[in-house]
């Protein structure tokens, strides 16, 4: 069968969304980036709100976010993406807001905005991508940089005694009255994507409810920051990523998920020692 | 006519509202008029003042450091403030607490015993509307009709009616007026 | 609130100003001397009127940042602060530069460096003309030096701004916030429709219609080669600006030997100042700046050629008696005078220093 005969509209099973743009992605071969953002495009597409959608977009590896989804994007200053989508959103209340961050941006230097936006319950979408690492600048210590783990300015491990401990902003987040559905996710298998499209579109369609905001993490690897091939870092994400930060829902319908233990401190989580 | 003022005492004595007063029925008998407070942490207990500005022509600087009138009600700003009555100008002030009375011979002093009748007919809150009364018999620079505009539109509608209270006060404060030393 | 004459506080002409004048949008953090802005707005519940959002941030860089948000979106986004509040929003206002997006700022200037004083200073020059932020940008700045002026420059703030897509700064201090004067507003105009919005904001963010592409407001480019083109796209922003946007009073210039120049409070000081020397006999004339940038620095030279000295006027250590060298080449003696710290010189001073630096 030649390959034109193949190509016809009932043999479709899967086409890029519309949502997203033509121009080639620059994330490295691994990344989690990529499948996140098709997951929020497809959203967008799904949910028929394209020509209401407003993008904030962070500094660090996903920089770039709004060469690649076909939708009006701000580029914020670092870690000011929730302060811009509060007053995109609160000027605009029935467009759709997201913002789009790395661990740097929203954890460490907006950590003010994030927190106050969450606390007051803006209803807007925040994607979060923890990878524990800053990728775009070489590889530094995050704020969710595991004990131990080693990076381009713990160069032995992160010291607690020096740095500190990781911070679990996720869970602190869903302690704050203003989010209305907080979830961690993952996109490093097929079962994980579909579900954390799930936990996206969620997030998208309870902007129309008005009662707080919508939190997604999506735990990801960094095979690059990390020195490792994609499989190893997939692999070493599960084992060392996932004990300190469980998937799941943790905040659904402004309640705590039962058995989900917010307060649950890991310290000294022994990890998975990969060749570097 | 311009009449450069400034009024000063302890931040709670209505310096601040006797001032906006002045100036707001300066503005309803359409003359120019600045208020330029001092502000912060004095205005919270300390000492507090403010020049107040009425004027035929365009005003300069509402910032000014010559004084046409000085009000004062407290020590300090007595201090503060005696020399700064341009020669030939008007001092009027509360003798209550004052243990240093005012020296100067080149200008023309009052006294108002305003703290002292305001206890004791029982308006203590309206203590600055008596001593607005002991300025505005000297210097009658605005009119009855446009003090009670003024007062109309500084006071928040809800204490409009005070307002024949405030304007009792100023008429307590023209009889309560004297001379102390004059040209 | 239709027009009226009024009795208000410079911050309060501010906030009703924004009210009157359309603004969608104000965010702000409480500083003093300026927080009269924001209670004002609050007070007045505004959107329950014309619809503005008002909304106290969480600090300086939120309040910036909900700017560059919603300004973005191509709505009329304003924030007010003083020094040490503005300091920290520099980041922002490269930001919002960068991105060519109009927008309001107002600096009721307080007295520093660092925490510094609550009292009104004007040492904010530099900061403000100069830069501030990273990179070759310039902020159209407005110092207005009376009540009327802060409400009225706030109207003409928002034509600049979208204008030019450029963010626009009132420079004021906190004399001529927190003093008094009579205001005459201004019949309401209503804030922007939908229609007037996608007219006047086309590069807005405001949800992507089928029929254009996507609209990105971003001020980075990776590109070196396309970056130097967008400076030099900047630049002529700038030097049309110049060209076509400067404002200053001139009072008493024409027969004057000595000149005052000076903005905002100190403008008003040393019209006393002026007066005082007039009726001693001296001929002194005020040159009062109303933009700061753009500097009107051919209309100061013109004036300058007729006059033996001009004495700088700024509540500072002397930041703009840069720009008035540069604009009169140094060809006649130009002396500052300027008290620090939250004092504001008094118009005596302003005199004795004419006399003992200028005319000698």
């Amino acid at each position: 069968m030649a390959n034109l005969d193949i190509v016809k509209p009932e043999n479709l099973v899967y086409t890029k969304t519309k949502v997203l743009t033509d121009a080639i992605m620059h994330y490295c071969p691994g990344c989690g980036h990529g499948t996140a953002h098709r997951i929020v495009a497809e959203v967008i597409d799904e949910l028929g709100i394209q020509d209401k959608t407003i993008g904030v977009a962070p500094v660090g590896c996903s920089v770039l976010a709004y060469n690649y989804f076909d939708v009006d994007f701000q580029e914020a200053a670092h870690g000011r993406a929730p302060a811009l989508a509060t007053a995109a959103k609160r000027l605009n209340p029935d467009c759709f807001v997201f913002t789009y961050q790395g661990d740097g941006d929203l954890a460490a230097i907006g950590t003010a905005e994030t927190i106050h936006a969450c606390n007051r319950g803006e209803n807007i979408t925040m994607i979060f991508v923890n990878n524990g690492i800053y990728g775009m600048t070489g590889g530094q210590m995050a704020p969710t940089t595991l004990v131990g783990m080693k990076s381009a300015t713990t160069p032995y491990g992160r010291n607690v005694a020096l740095n500190g401990y990781p911070l679990r902003i996720t869970e602190l987040l869903a302690t704050l009255p203003g989010t209305y559905y907080v979830t961690r996710q993952s996109v490093h298998t097929p079962a994980a994507v579909r579900k954390a499209k799930a936990a996206v579109k969620q997030a998208f369609e309870n902007q129309k409810l008005q009662k707080g905001l919508s939190f997604v993490e999506i735990v990801s690897s960094c095979n690059s920051g990390w020195k490792m091939t994609p499989v190893q870092a997939n692999q070493w994400m599960e084992e060392n990523m996932f004990p300190n930060y469980p998937i799941g829902d943790i905040k659904v319908n402004g309640q705590i998920v039962e058995n989900v233990d917010i307060n649950r401190i890991v310290v000294d989580h022994p990890l998975t020692v990969v060749n570097k | 006519m311009t009449e450069e003022i400034i009024i000063a005492g302890f931040g709670g004595q209505g310096v601040l509202s006797m001032g906006k007063i002045l100036a707001y029925s300066g503005v309803m008998q359409d003359k120019e008029v600045s208020w330029m407070p001092s502000y912060g942490p004095e205005m919270r207990g300390g000492t507090a003042n403010v020049s107040v500005i009425i004027s035929d022509e365009r005003i300069s600087s509402p910032i000014i450091n010559q004084f046409d009138t000085a009000i004062i009600l407290n020590q300090q700003s007595l201090d503060k403030f005696e020399n700064a009555v341009k020669p030939g100008g008007m001092l009027l002030y509360d003798p209550n607490g004052i243990t240093h009375h005012p020296t100067r011979k080149d200008i023309n002093i009052y006294q108002i015993a305003a703290t002292d009748k305001a206890a004791e007919i029982g308006i203590a809150k309206l203590f600055n509307m008596i001593v607005l009364g002991g300025f505005l018999k000297y210097k009658p620079i605005v009119t009855d009709e446009f003090i009670h505009k003024g007062l109309q539109k500084s006071l928040p509608e809800r204490h409009h009616k005070l307002i024949p209270e405030n304007e009792r006060a100023i008429k307590i404060g023209m009889e309560i007026v004297k001379p102390y030393h004059t040209l | 609130m239709a027009k009226e004459l009024k009795l208000m506080k410079g911050n309060e002409a501010i906030a009703h100003a924004m009210i009157a004048s359309g603004t969608d949008g104000y965010f702000g953090y409480p500083i003093t001397p300026q927080s009269e802005v924001m209670e004002t707005l609050m007070a007045e519940k505004p959107w329950e009127t014309t619809g503005m959002t008002v909304l106290q941030a969480e600090s300086e860089m939120a309040s910036i940042n909900m700017v560059y948000g919603g300004a973005a979106t191509g709505k009329k986004v304003a924030t007010s602060s003083s020094s040490p509040g503005i300091s920290l929003m520099q980041e922002g206002l490269t930001y919002l530069a960068g991105a060519e997006i109009p927008c309001l700022i107002v600096n009721v200037m307080r007295g520093g460096p660092g925490l510094g004083t609550i009292q009104p200073s004007q040492s904010d020059y530099f900061q403000s003309v100069k830069g501030g932020g990273h990179g070759d940008y310039q902020l159209y700045t407005l110092a207005p030096a009376s009540v009327q002026e802060m409400y009225d420059f706030v109207f003409d703030a928002w034509d600049i701004a979208f204008k030019y897509r450029n963010p626009v700064l009132i420079l004021s201090d906190g004399a001529i916030g927190q003093c008094m004067e009579k205001l005459y507003t201004r019949d309401y105009m209503p804030r922007w429709t939908e229609e007037e919005r996608r007219k006047n904001a086309p590069w807005g963010t405001w949800g992507k219609p089928a029929t254009r592409g996507h609209n990105i407001i971003t001020s980075l480019e990776l590109d070196s080669a396309k970056q130097e083109v967008f400076n030099h796209k900047l630049q002529a922003k700038y030097r049309e600006m110049e060209a076509k946007e400067v404002r200053y009073e001139t009072l008493n210039c024409e027969d004057a030997d000595y000149i005052i120049v000076a903005y905002g409070s100190s403008a008003r000081i040393s019209m006393k100042a002026m007066q005082m020397a007039r009726e001693k006999g001296i001929k002194v004339g005020l040159f009062r700046l109303i933009t700061l940038f753009p500097f009107p620095t051919q209309q100061l030279k013109a004036v300058a050629q007729k006059v033996k000295g001009i004495l700088t006027v700024e509540m500072s250590a002397g930041q703009m008696i840069q720009d008035v060298k540069l604009a009169t080449e140094c060809k006649l003696p130009v002396e500052h005078f300027g008290r620090f710290g939250g004092i504001i010189p008094t118009p005596t001073e302003v005199l004795e220093a004419l006399e003992t630096k200028i005319i000698k």
